[in-house]
């Protein structure tokens, strides 16, 4: 087996690799890709047309925001996966054996306790200003839910599950990353009433104040608000299922 | 000396080359479940390099307009706006200003080359997210099946399966 994987691999290796030639030099700014229309478009135009200076943002909300808006579905439908495959109700049968030195407790460390609680705000200020600066600097609403989701990893990690379940129950948990669906969702149905196509937000502006080049961005921030939602509960939901064997009791 | 030539002007090919061969092999050839998501993981590593290495543009920045230039154009747009205020219709106010930004003299400050293709960028960003939800569903998965049969090797669960019937 692990020889035949070999030869294959030799042999997939071999005829991508006498592909190369074949590709655009590194940097080449007149490359296929480089210079296709489509790119020279977001390029050019996005700030005309969207008034966002971040064009990758531009591209993920709005041009392509059907894609995102079911990129999002698939990190809340991977989270739902993981609880339905992870789940179970009975508490003594079948668990995973930890070894003796496991089982007790030690004692939560106060450097450690103390370090978390300095950081922990940080992170979280950190992350609600990478969502809401997505559309002007580095970073959104994906960016930003992993460092809000993180934040509450390592509060997990530091003191207990149940320090941040009291905070953060399970139910909640999952709330708001239907809520986050919601909010994007509402935005496309919010275009489909007033009479435009689905996610076509420049429609939206005569319920919001500005242009309808300024309401693209500002329903590019609230679309990004909405993923960040579902991200940032996914996250903390995966890890939570992950590292408590789905009983969501006692993790790490 | 023309191979090696051959190689350092395309360097990234043979990166992602490199390590998605690695990837594809630790997901063929190895027994345990948690080394073949790792190279599944490796993988994925592998196809967004190679698609960010595309978007690369010598000597440009960052898809991001700067402050000056985002004010520069701002300023303009501001007063196309105020100007094209009577239209009537909002869609035929959109397609009258973007015919006069076209031919406006704030155009051409934004030069292509100066900015990273932004799309890859984009397209590689949902591939992350989709790489960490299958990550997460993987490594789901093998718990569930060190739960029910006490191994992760993949050698020892067909043992085990077979041993059953």
């Amino acid at each position: 087996m692990k020889i035949l994987g070999l030869i294959s691999i030799c042999i997939t290796g071999w005829l991508l690799l006498s592909a190369v030639s074949d590709f655009p030099e590194w940097g080449d700014p007149h490359s296929p890709a480089n210079s296709y229309q489509v790119s020279q478009h977001y390029i050019t135009k996005t700030f005309a047309e969207t008034s966002v200076p971040n064009m990758v943002t531009a591209v993920l909300a709005d041009y392509r925001g059907y894609d995102t808006m079911f990129e999002t579905v698939v990190i809340f439908t991977a989270g739902i996966a993981i609880i339905g495959i992870l789940r179970r109700y009975d508490s003594s049968s079948n668990t995973i054996n930890k070894p003796e030195s496991f089982t007790e407790k030690p004692k939560e460390d106060l450097i450690i306790r103390t370090n978390c609680r300095l950081l922990i705000p940080i992170i979280q200020i950190f992350a609600l200003y990478v969502i809401a600066h997505g559309h002007l600097s580095p970073g959104g609403g994906f960016q930003g839910g992993v460092i809000f989701g993180a934040s509450f990893i390592l509060l997990s990690l530091a003191h207990d599950l149940k320090t941040v379940q009291k905070k953060l129950p399970e139910g909640r948990i999952l709330t708001l990353a239907g809520t986050g669906i919601l909010i994007y969702a509402g935005f496309g149905f919010a275009t489909i009433v007033l009479g435009n196509n689905f996610l076509d937000y420049s429609i939206l502006s005569k319920i919001m104040l500005g242009t309808p080049i300024e309401a693209r961005s500002h329903s590019m921030l609230g679309v990004e608000i909405g993923v960040a939602f579902t991200v940032a509960a996914i996250m903390f939901s995966i890890y939570s299922n992950l590292v408590s064997g789905g009983k969501m009791k006692e993790g790490l | 000396m023309e191979f090696l030539d051959s190689i350092s002007g395309k360097f990234n090919y043979w990166v992602y080359i490199v390590l998605m061969m690695i990837g594809l092999y630790a997901m063929i050839s190895k027994n345990n479940l948690i080394k073949k998501l790792i190279g599944m993981s490796i993988f994925q590593t592998a196809i967004i390099l190679f698609y960010v290495s595309i978007g690369v543009k010598d000597g440009a920045t960052i898809p991001i307009l700067r402050h000056d230039q985002v004010h520069h154009t701002h300023a303009t747009e501001y007063h196309h706006e105020i100007t094209e205020h009577t239209s009537t219709t909002v869609t035929h106010s959109t397609a009258a200003k973007e015919k006069h930004t076209e031919s406006g003299p704030d155009e051409i400050s934004i030069n292509p080359d100066d900015f990273a293709n932004p799309l890859p960028h984009v397209l590689m960003l949902t591939a992350i997210v989709v790489g960490v939800s299958t990550l997460g569903v993987g490594l789901a998965v093998t718990q569930k099946i060190y739960r029910e049969f006490g191994s992760i090797e993949e050698n020892e669960i067909i043992k085990k399966i077979t041993s059953d019937q």
